[in-house]
């Protein structure tokens, strides 16, 4: 082709965030879970520094309650790419008493990640973290930065936020302060899907349709698991379903679908009535439930 | 693709979150799970109609009081463009995030009530937006359902606002009047009955015609270079990339061009989007170019068409807006953050501070404090590179860091 203008302004923009952060940190990480977003991090920045490798590793914080689909993929991946992955489990956090497991119907790990994660950031001296939050996926997120200042304790004040002019980013920050950086904040979640057909972009296979055990509870799909909290007279059924967002198997509820392909899927989100997070338990809890994750430093 | 930015500008209770609200729900970008709690909260509140600001009012401090307390991004689109709307608070104490909202965005709608009509807020919302050079300014008068659609008030608020226009400094600015009603949905994305009068297209038909080509004219060339990359790998032994973003023009292979700050001439010989080659990179790509000449270029250097050259300076003045706290005074020592380039500057002067609701300018002033918008001489302790902000929206503009607390204090337009 002759000219760059095809190329989607959104691209262009996460891959000048990517870029930033490479160069203004010293210690930058990508956060990693194996979810889509993850995954088209990853893409994005082999694009911003080709042909050198990404000059960052990869990091996963995992509950030990992933799809061990997710794992798989992972694995592939940081393989195929010859990445560096660094791994801290939810598991050790609890085995040190850091933090209690949730007992009871609604039980979860997905918040005790976020004493793993500060702990790791402490561990590795990391000053910036990259992750894959969007501002379409809730209310308290759309009001976050693309580069969003933590204190030393994780946290995040929505009212101390830094303005952001133009697409100049501020990563100047105090020792024992870090950054998380979400390269793809303006990116709605049908971009996402777009991007991954547009690119062949390979996903782990529970994004599509498969037969799962799964039962219902308050109108939601959840996986039949040992992980996953289940009453006695909630019966487990077989269906044909597939996941729109991967996180722990305890907070990820499935949609009912025949999508077996990356076109179907993207067909799905188009006509899909209902937002991502929708399908996101822990969102459930109260309205106010993802603002308040994050004050106390979740990603 | 294509994707276009939209600040809104409004005071309390002009209808703004329900205007947001009304176009997504027109345009059918409402989820069924975000329009059942939407139902849910309005009925608990006792409204007889969809409150349409909760899709939009985010944080629980704003819920409770009822505003909007910083800026939210909310996306929607249609088949034909992907919009991104900054909701920016309109109370006079947050002239910082409507600053903030108007810097990325290539439109902005001003609400009005149209009871109300022009007021003071009006002024501001009008300045900064014209003040940052937004290329396109929708006026909604809004709430035309509470004056019987009355074309005699439209008119009258149409010739108020148009006294405005004549004060405003960007004069090429366009500006669309519209009458509305965010809760009713009259003329925003649809046509309404109501209005047989009005001949013009809704608000959103207007969003929909803006021509890209047109909004995104910002200047000729500038490449700020963001990042060096030297694989050093087998394949790519002598590689020696300078990655960045293309503001303004665009820049072809085997075009003359200039770095500075070294004045080094030298040729264009790759342009690479990933492992890709091209002939051109167009603006707002983000791309990887390789030069004929093997120089030293790093990161803040600059790459310009040779024969096009910025001015290349150690002082300079520039309208600035200050959105900290702590004031700015006199002999004060910030870093200015240019694109990617960051240098150390001293405030020279307070030339004079502007009241941003056109009544004029204050010559004898000491300090700014939160919200001022003044006119300030800076000086540097290296040169940078830059073009009027009203010749380059991107190189005529730059950030102040305060040195002790890192955070962004300000912003600047450069004369």
């Amino acid at each position: 082709m002759k000219d760059t203008s095809h190329i989607n302004p959104l691209e262009s923009e996460a891959i000048y965030i990517i870029r930033e952060v490479a160069a203004q940190f010293e210690k930058p990480v990508l956060l990693f879970s194996g979810g889509k977003d993850s995954i088209t991090l990853v893409r994005l920045a082999q694009k911003a520094f080709w042909p050198a490798k990404i000059p960052f590793p990869l990091m996963h914080i995992d509950t030990g309650h992933n799809f061990p689909e997710t794992i798989e993929f992972r694995d592939k991946l940081v393989k195929e790419l010859g990445l560096e992955l660094i791994v801290r489990n939810v598991q050790d956090s609890i085995d040190q008493g850091k933090v209690k497991e949730e007992s009871g119907r609604y039980s979860s790990r997905n918040s005790l990640q976020t004493t793993t994660l500060l702990d790791a950031i402490e561990e590795f001296k990391f000053d910036a973290c990259i992750g894959g939050a969007r501002r379409d996926e809730e209310k308290a997120r759309a009001k976050e930065r693309i580069f969003s200042v933590r204190d030393d304790f994780g946290q995040w004040d929505e009212k101390k936020q830094r303005p952001e002019l133009f697409d100049m980013l501020n990563g100047q920050i105090e020792l024992g302060q870090n950054v998380r950086c979400f390269p793809i904040s303006n990116w709605t979640e049908l971009d996402v899907w777009s991007y991954i057909e547009k690119e062949k972009i390979e996903i782990p296979s529970i994004y599509f349709a498969h037969k799962r055990k799964i039962f219902l509870r308050d109108g939601l799909i959840w996986s039949h698991s040992d992980y996953v909290y289940q009453e006695e007279d909630e019966e487990v059924i077989e269906r044909m379903v597939r996941f729109r967002t991967v996180g722990d198997m305890s907070c990820t509820a499935a949609v009912f679908s025949d999508a077996a392909d990356i076109a179907s899927v993207v067909q799905e989100i188009r006509d899909s009535s209902i937002s991502e997070r929708g399908a996101r338990i822990d969102d459930k809890r109260s309205e106010a439930a993802m603002e308040k994750r994050k004050q106390q430093g979740y990603f | 693709m294509e994707v276009l930015k939209i600040a809104t500008a409004g005071s309390v209770d002009d209808g703004k979150s329900t205007l947001i609200g009304r176009i997504l729900y027109d345009t059918k970008s409402l989820t069924s799970d975000k329009l059942e709690a939407i139902e849910k909260t309005s009925k608990q509140k006792g409204y007889d109609y969809l409150d349409f600001s909760l899709a939009t009012d985010g944080l629980v401090a704003e819920r409770e009081q009822g505003i909007t307390i910083d800026v939210a991004h909310i996306y929607f689109s249609t088949a034909k463009k992907s919009y991104i709307i900054a909701d920016t608070p309109g109370h006079v104490e947050y002239t910082r995030n409507m600053v903030t909202g108007a810097s990325t965005s290539q439109a902005a709608i001003i609400l009005i009530d149209a009871r109300k009509g022009v007021i003071e807020q009006t002024n501001r919302h009008f300045f900064i937006n014209n003040l940052l050079r937004v290329k396109d300014v929708i006026v909604a008068i809004n709430k035309m359902d509470l004056v019987d659609f009355s074309e005699e008030r439209y008119n009258e608020i149409k010739a108020d606002f148009s006294t405005l226009m004549a004060k405003r400094d960007y004069q090429d600015q366009h500006i669309t009047f519209i009458p509305v009603s965010a809760l009713k949905g009259d003329n925003v994305v649809n046509k309404s009955e109501n209005t047989p009068w009005y001949s013009g297209q809704t608000l959103l038909e207007h969003l929909e015609d803006l021509d890209k080509k047109d909004i995104y004219n910002t200047g000729t060339p500038r490449f700020p270079v963001q990042y060096v990359i030297r694989p050093k790998t087998e394949d790519f032994h002598d590689f020696r990339g300078f990655a960045g973003k293309v503001y303004g023009g665009e820049l072809s292979v085997g075009d003359e061009v200039v770095a500075l700050p070294s004045q080094t001439k030298s040729r264009i010989k790759e342009i690479y989007f990933y492992d890709k080659k091209y002939q051109t990179a167009s603006r707002r790509s983000s791309v990887t170019i390789t030069l004929e000449d093997e120089i030293n270029v790093s990161r803040g250097d600059m790459i310009v068409k040779v024969g096009d050259l910025p001015t290349i300076d150690k002082q300079f003045t520039a309208n600035i807006s200050w959105m900290d706290s702590e004031k700015l005074e006199p002999g004060n020592k910030y870093v200015v953050q240019h694109g990617v380039n960051k240098v150390l500057a001293k405030v020279e002067a307070i030339n004079h501070k502007i009241n941003p609701d056109y009544s004029g300018i204050d010559t004898d002033v000491k300090a700014l404090g939160m919200n001022d918008i003044a006119e300030v001489t800076f000086k540097l302790n290296k040169p940078i590179f830059f073009d009027a902000f009203k010749k380059h929206r991107t190189n005529g503009s730059f950030i102040l860091i305060d040195t002790k607390t890192n955070n962004t204090v300000g912003a600047g337009f450069i004369q």
